[in-house]
């Protein structure tokens, strides 16, 4: 149910596109309308999971990341695992993020007749590296419907893509790319016992719903075909607000009812993971904590009684005592009303005064101690 | 993250996913028009191409490749449409011949939806259809070669 669930709600997503533009026509709610709500819902989905993790409570700098942290000069640090400056942070996120560096170091663990053996497992990364590139490109391939003209890096880049020539239209490396990569990532989960055992719905749905998303739009592509000219008519609409829904082919809105989905479900699903990485405590701070003093922003303001203050409120009393005075006695302007009443209680009170304060002081040392 | 680099982040996904919006702001959309005005085309009786436009529009580019592995691996020229007519399988002698104007055809869709044919990798570097004068020196020249080297 775990897997089927998922597969068949995607189906009924991609169903309700094609009864919804098929025999229904319903070309204005789902090339204009549902794209335009489904976009406004990404945008600002996305600006509110950013605004709750910004805000939200921030660990001190982990000095335990991988690698020698910065300590001795004879000592040679890893500049990029466990970066000291902002600059060395900057490569450590951006190979997280282009390259997914966590995953490179991955390793398995198997039992054998000699003992345990260790070693790396690169699958899951390389699955996902080719997943996520090819995602990339498409996306960034997908905006020349959106620019008129197009810019050259974007013929470019599709010249690249579809550098093999292969076929008419001609087949591109991505398209293949990211079905592989979807497939791993499924099958990964599928195959595999103890990942088959932590897999949910939620894992399998994502995969589900760009697997769909894709495969809808190689069909458009290389089978049925569309009429791109409409299509590019389409987009261009909607990025100039003049929108004109004139393409009639339902599997092209199936694609784009399904590009909507993923857009309304991305900010509040485990896809965040896109937004996330650049929040990851381990990644984005510097392991500077043995150069710089960091103080926990939401200490509150210790109320200190410092010796001066002290000796300055029973300078007169320390004097008659004969008690070694270290401070220059500044006299309060004493308040004609009330002055003689708290001088009685200062005097009643000095000793116990005195013991309050000691005990204040004590407080205060834990407090910036701890 | 400190607060600065929270905006900072929501700034920069601002600006990349609203960057189509305002560069359509800036520069706006010009319709796509096809020009059919050549003189082959006006001296039809029926504006109508070798197959309907339907078919056309979404699978020339197929008819084409077809084409072209048909002339120059089977030596096979000629095409029966759906209605019978029969074509010589020819970019310049058959498409060509009505539609003169390429640049205002072909190109004018093909620009607008970002696609780069590979059709004049080789029939545009001997001019055979645009109107210049060096081009024909240059396709004489190109024929002379073929059948020296054939001799």
């Amino acid at each position: 149910m775990k897997i089927i669930g998922p597969f068949i709600a995607v189906c009924v997503l991609a169903c309700i596109a094609w009864l919804g533009t098929g025999p229904l026509s319903l070309y204005t709610l789902f090339g204009i309308i549902i794209p335009y709500l489904a976009f406004a819902a990404f945008i600002v989905g996305f600006i509110i999971r950013i605004v709750n993790w910004g805000r939200s409570a921030v660990p001190f700098r982990i000095p335990t990341t991988a690698g020698q942290e910065k300590s001795l000069p004879w000592i040679k640090q890893n500049k990029l695992d466990n970066p000291s400056s902002k600059a060395g942070v900057f490569g450590r996120m951006a190979l997280e993020v282009l390259l997914f560096r966590s995953l490179f170091r991955n390793a398995s663990t198997e039992k054998t007749e000699d003992g345990i053996a260790i070693g790396s497992a690169k699958w899951l990364w390389l699955g996902a590296l080719i997943f996520h590139w090819s995602m990339l490109i498409i996306v960034l391939r997908h905006f020349r419907l959106f620019l008129d003209p197009i810019p050259a890096w974007i013929s470019a880049l599709e010249g690249i893509d579809g550098m093999f020539q292969i076929g008419l239209p001609v087949i591109y490396l991505t398209d293949l790319g990211i079905v592989a990569g979807l497939t791993f990532l499924f099958l990964r989960r599928v195959v595999v016992p103890r990942i088959r055992y932590i897999s949910q719905a939620i894992d399998y749905f994502p995969l589900f719903l760009l697997l769909g998303i894709a495969c809808a739009g190689i069909i458009m592509r290389y089978f049925t075909k569309v009429d791109m000219s409409a299509v590019k008519e389409l987009c261009l609409g909607l990025v100039s607000f003049q929108p004109v829904a004139n393409v009639t082919e339902p599997i092209f809105y199936v694609h784009v009812f399904l590009v909507c989905c993923l857009l309304v479900y991305f900010p509040w699903s485990k896809l965040m993971h896109a937004g996330g990485v650049f929040f990851s405590p381990t990644r984005n701070m510097a392991n500077n904590s043995r150069a710089v003093r960091h103080v926990n922003p939401w200490n509150y303001e210790v109320k200190k009684h410092t010796y001066e203050e002290y000796e300055n409120e029973n300078w007169e009393k320390m004097k008659a005592l004969g008690l070694p005075l270290d401070f220059e006695h500044v006299k309060e302007e004493e308040p004609p009303a009330e002055a003689e009443g708290a001088k009685a209680d200062a005097a009643e009170g000095a000793n116990a005064g005195a013991a309050e304060g000691a005990a204040a002081e004590a407080a205060t040392t834990q407090d910036s101690e701890g | 993250m400190k607060k600065t680099g929270m905006i900072a982040f929501i700034v920069v996904f601002c600006v990349l996913a609203l960057l189509p919006f305002a560069a359509n702001a800036v520069s706006p959309k010009a319709p796509l028009e096809l020009d059919y005005n050549t003189p082959a085309i006006n001296m039809l009786e029926e504006h109508k191409c070798i197959e309907d436009t339907e078919f056309m529009k979404s699978s020339h580019m197929q008819l084409l490749d077809q084409w072209r592995n048909d002339v120059v691996r089977n030596g096979d020229i000629v095409y029966t449409a759906t209605d019978g007519t029969r074509y010589e399988k020819s970019l310049d002698d058959t498409c060509l011949a009505c539609h003169s104007n390429p640049e205002d055809f072909c190109d004018r869709c093909h620009t607008y939806e970002g696609v780069e044919p590979f059709c004049w990798d080789c029939h545009n570097s001997f001019g055979l259809w645009r109107e210049d004068a060096n081009n024909e020196a240059l396709w004489q020249d190109y024929v002379s070669q073929v059948e020296g080297g054939q001799q």
